[in-house]
């Protein structure tokens, strides 16, 4: 009795160790590809904070054309269709405001501390 | 009368819309402007004659998504309705959004299809038409023959004067659509040397008048421009961008949105976005559609009728 039950409790701890063993990679993930998701015409997340260095990808999830112009014309965007994405890293520190020149009413921005 | 804004009920605009949508008559000037063009124009006034011209807009040639797999095939739809027609239209007037991404070949094809009508065709840009790399100029290359800063110009045609304004150019964040103040002084100047009597049609891509602010259906210089109108008998503004009916009258001024032929656009604020609205592909043709207009000879005022596809 007293062996089962450490046998039980050494298979719920495989159970429980296996995701953290997979966790490595998810921290990576999340450090490595700040997104900014366009859907439903909004720019999500509206402010995204990011670490100077870091590179920013903003993907079009809508069935209707986009672009990402800094309100600076800093970085501007090509035309993105449905899937497309536009990247662009920011080197110093501050906050970076920006819009869909086709939609102006869509707004969004970018704080990058150092 | 007001058809759309002071049907504040949505479901009251809604059965206004689909009244519309059998096709029936608007006559919506009718004892709007009359009483001022008998004080003010006399039974000497230029008698305007009969003629009919036509709206197209927001072909979006090239969008193949789930709202419309081809919005080429039914841009074709609709001209073949104009090529039907029993009185061939003056002229046609394509409110913007000709293409879905100021594509040569999308610019090409509409230029195929629109060509079949045999007649002639004023363009101004919407906001898809300007995503080439510089900024409308493969628009204007194409459709800007003696056109003034973004694509706007004026001409006259059997007494009535006929403008159309870029409002899809150089926008601003956080802002809906623009004229700027260069296109206004343009239409302040444009405009001064008509008589007061003279019918004027005012076409544009985006609404001038502010429709659904959360949505940027609107112009926000919109009033400056409107200024120049009032003291005008007889205003007809055509709209397009929102892929749907919508009207009101203000004094003289008939503002009026036309149908898209490529796709429909959900109601203001029944649904998360303006993005395409998917409805099954029996119904689609139903809320597409081309609006004609027609002046009566001896009246200065416009009738528009709006024609679905599937009619």
């Amino acid at each position: 009795m007293f062996r089962y039950s450490i046998v039980l409790l050494a298979a719920l701890a495989g159970v429980v160790a296996a995701p953290v063993a997979s966790r490595p990679v998810a921290p990576q993930a999340a450090t490595a590809a700040p997104m900014v998701h366009i859907s439903n015409f909004t720019f999500g997340p509206q402010a995204l904070k990011v670490k100077v260095g870091q590179t920013v990808t903003w993907v079009n999830d809508d069935d209707i054309p986009h672009t990402v112009m800094s309100g600076s014309k800093l970085f501007k965007s090509k035309v993105l269709d449905t899937g497309d994405t536009f990247s662009f890293t920011f080197t110093k520190a501050g906050a970076y405001p920006y819009f869909c020149s086709l939609h102006p009413h869509m707004t969004g921005k970018v704080l990058v501390s150092a | 009368m007001d058809l759309f804004d002071k049907s504040t009920d949505r479901r009251d605009a809604l059965r206004c819309m689909a009244w519309a949508g059998t096709g029936a008559l608007w006559a919506m000037s009718g004892g709007v402007a009359s009483s001022t063009m008998l004080g003010g124009s006399g039974a000497g006034a230029n008698a305007v004659p009969s003629f009919t011209f036509l709206q197209l807009s927001d072909s979006h040639v090239g969008f193949a998504k789930p709202a419309n797999p081809d919005a080429r095939a039914t841009y074709r739809e609709a001209v073949s309705k104009v090529i039907a027609m029993p009185e061939k239209p003056d002229f046609i007037i394509h409110t913007g959004d000709i293409t879905q991404l100021s594509r040569d070949d999308e610019f090409d094809d509409a230029d195929q299809i629109l060509k079949e009508t045999g007649i002639q065709t004023f363009h101004v840009p919407g906001e898809h038409d300007m995503l080439d790399e510089g900024n409308g100029k493969a628009f204007l290359a194409r459709y800007g023959n003696g056109s003034k800063g973004a694509g706007w110009f004026s001409f006259d045609h059997k007494g009535v004067h006929f403008v159309g304004l870029v409002n899809v150019a150089d926008l601003k964040p956080g802002g809906a659509g623009r004229l700027g103040a260069e296109q206004i002084g343009w239409l302040a100047k444009d405009l001064a040397g008509h008589a007061s009597s003279t019918p004027i049609v005012i076409f544009a891509h985006i609404p001038l008048w502010m429709l659904y602010a959360e949505w940027g259906w609107g112009t926000d210089d919109a009033a400056q421009a409107l200024t120049h109108l009032r003291r005008f008998g007889s205003v007809t503004i055509l709209n397009g961008h929102i892929h749907q009916i919508a009207q009101k009258v203000e004094g003289n001024m008939i503002f009026h949105t036309a149908r898209s032929t490529a796709f429909p656009q959900p109601m203001p604020g029944t649904a998360p976005s303006p993005g395409p609205q998917v409805v099954p592909a029996g119904q689609l043709r139903g809320l597409l559609g081309i609006t004609e207009a027609t002046f009566k000879r001896g009246e200065h005022q416009i009738a528009l009728v709006d024609t679905m596809l599937s009619v």
